[in-house]
């Protein structure tokens, strides 16, 4: 049984949470466990979880969607614009609920000029990503001239700060997106396509499959994603800045390699992600405790990312 | 001489510049000077030697964007052994310190991507983090700006120096000397030796490659400790230049040096690129990056434009391709 677990890679991912989990427990018991940290952890990972899944979508078809970070502060700041413009003395509920719904159509056009890069002119993924991220995050620091964007309705708090039946809302959102995401990708005739194309897109193609429907589908659901998290950062900075989480972009592909997304493409399950995020997630406030540095941190993520994918490597090999 | 081909991406990046200088030139009589292009030249020479490298990487079918990591690490840790250990150690025994550093850092991603066949994009991804997160950790987080003496003499000295009519002063450094042996060194091997021929050979078709008797592996870790080490000299260079070394530098260009390679022709899958073609992408990257401003485009627009040109520059070959393929099947 042990054993059948550790020959899978979402079963060690678990087992590498918990010793993770346990590891900090043990180091720094009173504050790692108190339910202050516990709380803070859980408003702090969703966001880059949620852009971490956008990532794991685009690997599933054997891309890369870099340009996530770009898209979630495009619309972020286009959100906080539109807000900032007509807010009013009110919560501005209403308000939030039209900038959401704004934020998201970016997030699908942006992801959609990617899908069309990519199906329609045949530019790899990376480029096309990297060039798309670039024009997204531009076009932000054009409309602000690079200052952040604040003034915004107090309605906005509640997306990043509040709490839903005692449960944090990103945590919330993050938990229907990663069921959706995972529900689609495993029971839909759209799931079942993205993971066939990324197995073997000429295959594909020969079964007659709509490949560049599937592709465009799929960038678009990334952007979508990503223009979520790009709410959640937005709410949680109470503003909106083109250059937010710039080192999201790097962390988002860690997650999705520790997760066990295969990056050449066709496979990876969502269990992998999640498990990815929050073992990655004690580490960084069991390492904040503990009083390493920032610096030290990224070191660590790297180290993590490569021995990880050193296992995976033995492990495959060792397989009959 | 070869049939001039308009569908090149060489032609069409030249193209750009030219129209670009031209657009300039109207707005701002002093663009076309003197010290307009020593100010080009001398902005080339870090990114040029990055792009050297990161061309050579991308020939060979993988990618690196560890390499301002590298460049970072070695340009630091040099400072600090030269300020604390050997104050007076002249320049170009600094210079082949900061290069084997850079090497040693090199063989690290060799060997995991040669010898293990961990995927190349996600090792150097890795990699980067893993280096910076070392420097700033166990090196040091602070500038440097009294820098030893060595590299102060080095950055004093002066290929080309003068005066314009208008009195502005213009100068052009040795270091560019640099960039001009380096691009000659990697000519040389890339078209006159076997190790050249295998690394366009093994980026076109690893297998076909493995099987006429190239030995894929040990051509792998050369490319990873040569892109290492032309890091590491670029990281020395960089610091003499500037007159400071900060362990924050460099890190973050990695994308733009990248950009600048692809415009030029390099090809991501591999087996596709020039010298050429990478230094007129570099001097491309380099005019939007200084001269944006001249044609009338407010510097807040750089990185659409950089991106643009990106899009552009990779998506009309890609979709040429793709046509000739549909025309074809």
């Amino acid at each position: 049984m042990i054993n059948r677990i550790l020959h899978s890679t979402e079963g060690r991912l678990a087992a590498i949470t918990l010793g993770v989990f346990v590891a900090m427990a043990i180091l720094v018991p009173d504050r790692f466990l108190s339910p202050a940290n516990l709380t803070s952890m859980a408003f702090q990972f969703p966001e880059f979880a949620i852009l971490a899944l956008a990532v794991s979508v685009a690997m599933l078809t054997g891309g890369i969607d870099l340009s996530v970070v770009g898209v979630a502060n495009l619309s972020s700041v286009i959100a906080a614009l539109f807000m900032s413009h007509f807010a009013g003395d009110g919560q501005g509920a209403g308000l939030l609920i039209a900038a959401a719904l704004l934020s998201l159509s970016i997030g699908l056009t942006a992801g959609l000029f990617n899908g069309l890069l990519v199906a329609k002119f045949g530019l790899p993924p990376i480029l096309a990503t990297l060039g798309s991220g670039l024009v997204f995050a531009g076009l932000a620091i054009a409309m602000t001239g690079g200052s952040a964007v604040m003034g915004l309705p107090p309605a906005v708090a509640w997306v990043g700060n509040g709490t839903l039946l005692g449960i944090p809302v990103p945590l919330v959102i993050l938990a229907i997106l990663a069921a959706g995401v995972g529900w689609a990708l495993k029971y839909t005739a759209f799931g079942q396509k993205t993971r066939m194309f990324g197995a073997n897109p000429l295959a594909a193609r020969y079964a007659a499959m709509g490949t560049e429907r599937v592709l465009l589908k799929v960038y678009g659901l990334c952007g979508m994603l990503s223009a979520v998290a790009g709410l959640i950062v937005m709410s949680r900075a109470n503003s909106a800045k083109a250059d937010y989480g710039s080192s999201y972009v790097l962390l988002a592909v860690l997650i999705a390699v520790l997760g066990g997304v295969n990056p050449y493409g066709g496979y990876g399950r969502i269990i992998g992600v999640v498990l990815a995020v929050l073992s990655m997630q004690f580490l960084s406030s069991g390492l904040n405790l503990l009083q390493v540095t920032n610096f030290a941190r990224e070191m660590i993520w790297g180290i993590l990312l490569i021995a990880v994918m050193l296992i995976n490597l033995v492990s495959f090999r060792s397989k009959p | 001489m070869k049939s001039f081909d308009w569908k090149r991406n060489e032609v069409l990046v030249f193209a750009v510049i030219v129209a670009f200088c031209v657009v300039a030139a109207f707005s701002d009589p002093n663009f076309l000077s003197i010290p307009t292009l020593t100010d080009l030249m001398r902005n080339s020479i870090v990114l040029g030697i990055f792009a050297v490298g990161a061309m050579v990487v991308l020939v060979s079918g993988g990618i690196d964007v560890s390499f301002t990591a590298v460049a970072a690490f070695a340009m630091y840790a040099t400072t600090v052994m030269l300020r604390d250990l050997a104050p007076d150690m002249p320049w170009p025994l600094a210079f082949a310190i900061a290069t084997s550093i850079g090497a040693a850092l090199g063989s690290i991603n060799g060997f995991l991507i040669a010898i293990c066949g961990l995927p190349t994009l996600i090792v150097t991804l890795g990699t980067l983090s893993v280096f910076r997160g070392f420097l700033l950790t166990f090196i040091g987080t602070l500038q440097i700006s009294n820098l030893p003496p060595g590299m102060r003499d080095f950055s004093r000295w002066m290929m080309i120096r003068g005066t314009n009519s208008d009195g502005s002063f213009y100068s052009l450094p040795w270091a560019f000397m640099a960039l001009v042996i380096i691009a000659a060194a990697t000519w040389v091997i890339l078209n006159r030796t076997m190790l050249g021929r295998a690394i366009y050979a093994i980026g076109g078709a690893p297998e076909s490659a493995r099987r006429i008797g190239i030995n894929v592996r040990r051509t792998q870790f050369f490319i990873y400790v040569f892109v290492g080490a032309l890091a590491g000299l670029a990281g020395i260079i960089h610091a003499s230049m500037a007159r400071i070394s900060n362990p924050f530098d460099l890190v973050g260009l990695e994308l733009s040096v990248i950009a600048a390679v692809v415009l030029g022709g390099a090809r991501l899958t591999g087996g596709v690129g020039t010298l050429t073609g990478t230094f007129l992408g570099v001097a491309l990257i380099v005019l939007v990056r200084n001269s944006l401003i001249v044609i009338g485009i407010p510097s807040t627009w750089q990185s659409v434009t950089i991106g643009v040109l990106i899009l552009l520059g990779t998506g009309l070959p890609a979709w040429q391709a793709k046509r000739a393929e549909a025309r074809a099947a």
